[in-house]
């Protein structure tokens, strides 16, 4: 499964690991994390993510 | 470029701001022509990272995402870089960039801010930088001497934080500030007093309550700096992080509404009904709001209006974390001029403070250590910026 990178502090979500802490597990697709999900870091939305490319 | 250069949406800035709005547009709009104009070199990056880019390992080259060229393909637009801005003529709705014209149908503003200057005597003798932009950045990185002497001044956000990196890369900080405590806008006394433990641990020298009264060249590149109690400090390298000054001039120049920042209604509509203003450069009616997430609403509230569904920019209050590793924070400022007292618990550096007014509401919050990950839920419970 893909990663996605915040464009803003570099925090990177990575599906195989997920954010057990947020409620999110190991496993989920960044595209099935609620949209008021908030970077982890630095707090800006999921929109603010962009695809990690391979 | 030729003088038929479509009109349509021109941004002008290619900061966060600038770059979030093309993306955030483009999600919604994939036709209407997209210009971004810009004095920098209109990489793609993120000014927060610039000031924890040692801690994250980051090389110079890595802090770009991507160049200007890429951005432009990504996102359809284009991209008209080391291009600045010098002149608006509103009537024939056209921009003077260099020797061209640009026209817009929609024309938005995203010039970010200049650092405050810094004033001291013996200060036009010595080098200070200041650091805004990856420019800065690049040429602050490119003349650092290993394991320099840097005399970081202001202990606000951007100084603790560069404090903090430098001295994680080695080199020899000294931050000083007239303020009581380190961060002494955003923290109470307890909270400032546990930043500057842990900015000592990291092995920076922190003097607070003072003021450098002189700087001088001591030999070649070495330099020292007096401070009002007439400790001497030497120096290698000097940042000036003291604050930031909307960019008004352009738009003041054009007789657009300005005071601090560029006046915009809820629509970040400026004083002129085709011009716009996002971010550092603009005032909204809670203020300029110098800081990532208030920037990011603004983005998303302007593509919606730009795409032609106009809508009102609200803010709920919004987190900031602090990124000094030597003492992890969160802050959530009270609403400027707010009246109240900072109520603090917790243990040892895991404390939390909430700023409550008489009848014990909170209106704002800062957060240590391990009290950071209350941030999230505790900000649901504050005012918003603009309801």
């Amino acid at each position: 499964m893909k990663k996605y990178i915040c464009v803003v502090c570099g925090f990177v979500y990575d599906p195989a690991i997920g954010m057990p802490e947020d409620g999110i597990p190991a496993g989920t697709a960044f595209a099935d994390i609620p949209d008021d999900w908030a970077c982890p870091d630095c707090g800006v939305s999921k929109s603010d993510f962009e695809l990690v490319e391979a | 470029m030729t003088a038929a250069q479509a009109a349509g949406v021109v941004i002008v800035g290619s900061g966060l701001g600038g770059y979030t709005l093309a993306r955030e547009l483009r999600k919604l709009d994939r036709h209407t022509p997209l210009t971004l104009v810009t004095a920098d070199g209109g990489e793609m990056y993120s000014k927060p990272m610039l000031s924890n880019a040692f801690g994250q390992n980051k090389s110079l080259d890595a802090l770009v995402m991507k160049s200007a060229e890429q951005a432009a393909a990504e996102l359809g637009i284009t991209v008209l870089a080391r291009s600045r801005l010098t002149a608006i003529d509103r009537a024939a709705r056209t921009l003077r960039v260099g020797d061209a014209n640009i026209a817009y149908d929609r024309l938005v503003l995203a010039l970010g801010a200049d650092p405050r200057p810094y004033v001291v005597p013996g200060g036009e003798q010595v080098p200070i930088a200041t650091v805004n932009s990856l420019d800065d950045y690049r040429v602050w990185r490119a003349g650092l001497v290993p394991q320099g002497r840097v005399l970081l001044i202001g202990a606000g956000l951007i100084g603790c934080e560069f404090a903090n990196d430098m001295a994680s890369a080695g080199y020899r900080v000294t931050v000083i500030d007239p303020a009581a405590w380190p961060l002494g806008r955003l923290l109470p006394a307890a909270l400032g007093e546990l930043l500057r433990h842990g900015l000592e641990q990291a092995g920076v020298a922190v003097h607070t309550g003072r003021s450098v009264v002189r700087i001088e060249t001591v030999v070649g590149d070495s330099f020292a700096a007096e401070l009002d109690d007439g400790t001497r400090i030497g120096f290698d390298h000097a940042l000036s992080a003291i604050g930031l000054v909307p960019r008004i001039a352009l738009a003041a120049a054009a007789g657009l509404t300005v005071d601090r920042g560029i006046v915009v209604d809820r629509t970040l509509r400026s004083s002129d009904e085709a011009i716009y203003a996002l971010g550092d450069c603009a005032q909204t009616e809670a203020g300029p709001l110098p800081f990532v997430l208030p920037l990011m609403a603004q983005a998303r509230a302007l593509a919606a209006t730009l795409s032609g569904t106009p809508t009102a920019l609200t803010l709920p209050a919004m987190p900031v974390v602090v990124k000094t590793p030597c003492l992890p924070l969160a802050v959530c400022p009270p609403p400027p001029g707010s009246r109240g007292d900072w109520i603090i618990s917790g243990v040892g550096r895991d404390q939390q403070a909430l700023f409550q007014d008489e009848t014990g509401r909170s209106l704002g919050f800062a957060l240590s250590g391990g009290a950071v990950g209350q941030r999230q839920s505790l900000a649901k419970e504050m005012p918003g910026v603009l309801g």
